[in-house]
């Protein structure tokens, strides 16, 4: 079943970037959603779209070869460190930050790919996902990236851990709390990025959340939940990917369902799990 | 003699024209045990925020450890425990290991990893709050009392000199309270820990602390807890601006 994706080599690029993206996005994942800013990957991937319609339009309509990867990684990381300066401005509705850069990615993405008078395929592609978006050189990138993300993972766990369950301890023993969270954004805004090709601006939040949602329902602590979360990215990556391509269907769509999947049947577990404990309880 | 571990000179503090603080002069004996008691809104959080570092004073100064604060290079010399186990987020699905590791994280410093010395020193602060036996639970699966104690050995992890406590007994049941202050007076008479707690449980504490600060905006009183308790139902109605009864009761 496997078979094509080994022997062309866009769908080589796919399946390999597919499996960096599987480890990178829950990776971060993990995090954003112990520290409640779920909602920041979708500011973000909107953000990004609007940095792949910058690069699309300054293509079509002035010939300027802008990768639309580089551009649209460019507003994301743009955008990850104004809603830090926002959430500072904003201190007591730190959440407003979002929606703010949520809307301004829209609203900018509509005004470039007005300019360029629409981009047809190319940006149904970058909205769901496409098997076959991946070139050797995007590939190459992507790769840079996931080594740079889990060097940097590994490197300042503890810090990030430490900040994630509990920002004011952190702050009292010293730790530079702004100077990390904005290191972490900015790790997110990388990854988002990276993630749009296969799994489309719509859905790529979705992979960094719902592999967590799952395995936050069966995992004892917090580092065995981080691996278990890249384990279920790993899993629907590769099912997901596979059937979008054997069915014709974008791939962004059959990830997010098979995480739905794998987070339904980690539901029924717990509850299965937890039954003859209250059974046992009760006796 | 040796110095006070905190001195606090001529504070003054006020949040957007509102005087909070006037005119503090306290200081934290080494290895004392005090209690800060005083009403709502009378000052303490502020007090103890502007000890931790979190706060900056309108006016006068304040030193821990013989140094200006803003010169203190050590913050872990400071252990902090707060009402966490009342507002802390119970879903984190973080072992009780995990939580009292993230003790260590600034000791440790940028760029370096936990190292076995430093496992058993985790180990060995669950094992002073009693708590070994869940080290390996997550902490949202605890009882309040036990999520309090984890939050003591997160403090206790680094080997503080100082540890503050801002009220870790709300919404923590009488029996737990009593253990709860024989763990402390159990950190200072036998490790040597100064302590500095905020409390409204003003009957408990005196049975343990060795010196009762009373502060509303001012300091009101400053003494032993036989002085404390010595105290009429006069005086007390003058430091909590409202009638006191004094009501004594065995439990």
């Amino acid at each position: 079943m496997l078979a094509d994706f080994f022997q062309y080599d866009f769908l080589r690029y796919t399946f390999l970037t597919g499996l960096l993206i599987g480890v990178i996005a829950p990776l971060l994942g993990t995090f954003i959603v112990v520290r409640r800013l779920s909602l920041i990957a979708d500011a973000l991937s909107h953000v990004t779209l609007a940095g792949i319609a910058f690069g699309l339009m300054a293509e079509k309509k002035f010939g300027l070869m802008i990768a639309p990867l580089y551009s649209g990684m460019f507003f994301s990381v743009l955008g990850s460190v104004l809603i830090e300066r926002l959430r500072s401005v904003y201190k007591a509705y730190q959440e407003l930050a979002i929606p703010i850069i949520l809307s301004t990615g829209v609203g900018l993405s509509v005004i470039f790919i007005s300019i360029a008078d629409g981009f047809n395929t190319d940006l149904f592609n970058y909205l769901f996902g496409s098997v076959s978006a991946v070139s050797q050189n995007d590939f190459f990138m992507i790769l840079g990236i996931t080594i740079f993300i889990v060097l940097v993972v590994t490197l300042f766990y503890k810090e990030l851990f430490t900040l994630s369950f509990d920002e004011e301890h952190a702050t009292i023993t010293g730790l530079h709390a702004k100077r990390i969270h904005l290191l972490f954004i900015v790790l997110t805004a990388l990854v988002i990025a990276s993630s749009i090709r296969i799994v489309g601006v719509l859905l790529v939040s979705a992979l960094m959340t719902l592999p967590v949602a799952a395995s936050m329902r069966l995992a004892k602590g917090f580092k065995q939940m981080m691996l278990l979360s890249i384990l279920f990215g790993e899993l629907s990556v590769i099912i997901g990917l596979v059937s979008g391509y054997y069915l014709s269907m974008p791939p962004g769509g059959t990830i997010v369902m098979v995480s739905i999947f794998i987070l339904l049947l980690s539901i029924g577990i717990k509850r299965l799990n937890s039954k003859p404990r209250k059974a046992r309880n009760s006796a | 003699m040796t110095e006070p571990v905190v001195s606090m000179k001529n504070i003054n503090y006020s949040y957007e024209n509102k005087s909070v603080l006037e005119n503090i002069n306290f200081e934290v004996p080494h290895g004392s045990f005090m209690g800060l008691v005083g009403p709502n809104g009378g000052g303490k959080t502020t007090l103890i925020k502007l000890i931790l570092g979190l706060l900056k004073p309108d006016q006068g100064s304040i030193h821990i450890f013989n140094e200006p604060i803003k010169k203190l290079k050590d913050q872990n010399k400071i252990g902090f425990v707060s009402q966490k186990a009342n507002t802390f987020n119970k879903g984190f699905p973080a072992t009780v290991f995990e939580v009292v590791s993230s003790g260590l994280t600034s000791k440790i410093g940028y760029l370096k990893f936990l190292k076995r010395t430093d496992k058993a020193k985790i180990l060995e602060a669950i094992n002073q709050v009693g708590m070994l036996e869940y080290a390996h639970e997550n902490i949202g699966n605890l009882s309040g009392g036990q999520q309090q104690r984890i939050f003591i050995a997160r403090a206790l992890v680094s080997d503080p000199e100082l540890i503050i406590l801002d009220e870790p007994t709300v919404g923590v049941d009488y029996e737990n309270v009593k253990r709860f202050y024989e763990l402390l007076n159990h950190l200072h008479e036998v490790h040597h820990k100064t302590l500095l707690l905020v409390t409204h449980d003003t009957g408990t504490m005196t049975e343990y602390a060795t010196d009762i600060v009373c502060l509303n905006k001012t300091l009101h009183f400053h003494g032993n807890p036989e002085e404390y308790t010595s105290l009429t139902e006069k005086d007390l109605s003058q430091f909590y601006g409202h009638p006191v009864n004094i009501v004594t009761h065995n439990h």
